[in-house]
């Protein structure tokens, strides 16, 4: 067992009973969370801020779909942002070219990613760590090349560009700023509580065995290869939905949606918030955009500043924020027990 | 001929790179993000070098040099700290520097293109082989390449420190339990590694021109070789960079706008019929 998986093996299997109230919990601090969310605006005429949290939705609903592949299930996918772009694109061009209310455009693109996932993850899911990222890297590589080369189509190096039509739907303008920002943070808890249900799941659980240990997972009768497919689309679904709501935010779609160092920042976010726990890629999320702000503001060599934050979290801390915060807490509860 | 032999350098080029990947996966079992920065450094040591002195083998040996000073460092400091960690944080501390580096380079050098310019000594008449123009410095590029895979293949089969670097790669607690430094064999083949791409890149110098990204391209590219030859095999590196850097050559005719995609349509072939690539091991 790695260091990083130490600290996920505490864990345990809530009680049946448990599990639907666990189930209201979280509905209720969703609500909560929207709630709050929502009612920014009320408060602060502040664009920058309602801008910040837009652009959290969508990495943060990118972030955390990266950690049910890496956190839950082990699969090292250093491609994962060909989902994002994926859902950037094709929502764009649907709305541009067909001029369909914004839902359907939505399902359509959930729809388009899941095939596409599910060709790419049927071929990379059999292979073992450092080739799955290779592999998942090269599709990434080669869906950007195809965008750049498929220019009558994509629009090539200059994006998607023309603005990305927003008709009303059912009162709902997302043109408008503020209707904008509502959606884009229903979006984002919507989309953390489905995925926090399906970690929660008896699937959940199946995908940390399998990570623990996949000989052991299989010979208790579970089809690793089809459970890591599923993964593999569902994490799929909810990064093209953060690539939707990016898209929406900048009303179009550009090739670095779809680059590799989209794929780089989400490793590295889940690495900065932690990997073993369930928000640890929201605050990292956070974090990375905040001195991604903060840093370019300053200094036009954020390059050097952002290495050696990530040096300092790779090599001195050794695991994320939120791991460190669990730890620790962790530690206080079993002194205390002991006395 | 013409696009024969540039597919040549291109792969020459690559291989130089790949080859270290591989040894140093082969060896520390580190996929080494950052070894782009290599290849940019070892250009850009070669440029200053070149305009400080004009002399075209100083150039070559201050590329390779100074990459193999700054990988013995590299790996002596930070990489050493996290062999037996996750992959995923061996990766991030390579990210780290793919980062830093390229905004050392800007600091230094400047974000804009430069141009070392071809030494006079070869700015003679293309030669004509088959057909095909060929300018003499390419032959010296592939030369130079040929030289170090041979070399490469035969000290690592046959020299008393090949020996000593395969049975690290194989047993290294065995190795150090027979009283040899694993730490110094470790840093050694990292500084091999690093001066290879920075020969890679003080060779490619006059013919490309130099950016601060520049060694990233490379690496995807290097990475592709790699993973197509087999990781930590060497004439799997040879034969990798070869047909990638013929696929680039002629793709570019075929398909201009898609001779990326080609390369990972490829790589996505190989390792799908043969997941550890072509001269790959099973699972070691």
């Amino acid at each position: 067992m790695t260091e990083l998986e130490a600290g996920r093996a505490q864990t345990l299997v809530p009680a049946r009973s448990g599990a639907a109230l666990q189930r209201y919990r979280d509905v209720l601090i969703a609500l909560i969370a929207f709630a709050v969310l929502a009612s920014l605006p009320l408060f602060t005429g502040s664009k920058a801020l309602l801008d910040f949290v837009i652009r959290c939705s969508a990495y943060g609903l990118f972030a955390t779909s990266l950690n049910l592949l890496v956190g839950y299930t082990g699969l090292t996918s250093f491609g994962h942002g060909m989902f994002f772009g994926l859902g950037a694109y094709s929502f764009g061009l649907i709305m541009q070219k067909l001029g369909v209310p914004i839902p359907v455009a939505f399902v359509a693109t959930l729809a388009i990613t899941a095939v596409v996932a599910a060709i790419i993850g049927a071929i990379c899911v059999r292979l073992k760590e450092i080739y799955f990222a290779f592999v998942t890297l090269a599709f990434q590589m080669l869906i950007h090349s195809t965008i750049l080369s498929w220019a009558s189509f994509t629009g090539g190096d200059q994006g998607l560009r023309g603005g990305i039509p927003r008709p009303v739907f059912l009162g709902i303008d997302l043109s408008d700023h503020v209707h904008l920002y509502v959606t884009s943070c229903a979006l984002l808890i919507l989309g953390l509580l489905a995925m926090h249900q399906i970690a929660q799941s008896p699937f959940g659980y199946t995908l940390r065995m399998i990570r623990d240990n996949a000989a052991r997972a299989s010979f208790l009768g579970i089809d690793v290869w089809r459970a890591k497919l599923t993964v593999f689309v569902l994490a799929a679904l909810f990064a093209s939905m953060g690539g939707m709501v990016m898209a929406l935010f900048v009303s179009g779609a550009y090739p670095e949606f779809a680059y590799w160092t989209i794929s780089g920042e989400g490793i590295f976010i889940n690495m900065l918030g932690g990997v073993s726990t369930f928000l640890g890629p929201m605050v990292g999320t956070v974090l990375l955009l905040l001195l991604n702000d903060t840093v370019t503001r300053f200094t036009e060599y954020h390059g050097i500043v952002l290495g050696v934050v990530i040096l300092f979290f790779a090599l001195g801390l050794r695991k994320g924020l939120l791991d460190f915060v669990a730890d620790w807490l962790a530690q206080r509860r079993d002194a205390g027990e002991g006395r | 001929m013409t696009q024969t032999t540039s597919g040549l350098i291109i792969g020459m080029l690559l291989f130089l790179v790949a080859v270290g990947l591989t040894l140093i996966f082969g060896v520390l079992k580190v996929v080494n993000f950052s070894h782009g920065a290599f290849y940019m450094f070892g250009a850009y040591f070669a440029m200053t070098t070149y305009q400080l002195t004009e002399s075209f083998a100083l150039a070559m040996l201050a590329g390779a040099a100074g990459t193999a000073i700054l990988g013995l460092v590299f790996e002596r400091v930070f990489m050493s700290r996290v062999y037996g960690a996750d992959v995923l944080m061996q990766l991030l501390v390579c990210y780290a520097f793919v980062l830093i580096f390229d905004d050392v380079v800007r600091i230094i050098w400047g974000p804009e293109f430069k141009a070392m310019g071809m030494p006079a000594a070869f700015q003679v008449m293309p030669l004509f082989i088959a057909g095909g123009v060929v300018p003499p410095y390419y032959l010296l590029l592939i030369g130079v390449a040929l030289v170090a895979a041979i070399v490469l293949g035969l000290g690592l089969s046959r020299s008393r420190i090949g020996k000593v670097i395969r049975a690290a790669a194989h047993n290294p607690g065995m190795v150090s339990a027979l009283g040899i430094n694993t730490g110094l064999i470790y840093g050694g083949v990292f500084a091999l590694g690093g001066m290879l791409a920075g020969l890679a890149g003080a060779l490619a110098a006059p013919v490309r021109s130099l950016t601060p990204g520049m060694g990233f391209s490379v690496l995807i590219e290097s990475f592709i070789v790699t993973v197509i030859g087999g990781m930590g095999s060497i004439l799997g590196a040879l034969i990798g960079a070869l047909l990638l850097g013929l696929i680039r050559s002629f793709g570019s005719q075929g398909f201009p706008l898609f001779v990326e995609g080609l390369m990972y349509l490829f790589m996505v072939i190989v390792l799908v019929s043969k997941p550890t690539g072509l001269f790959g091991k099973e699972a070691a």
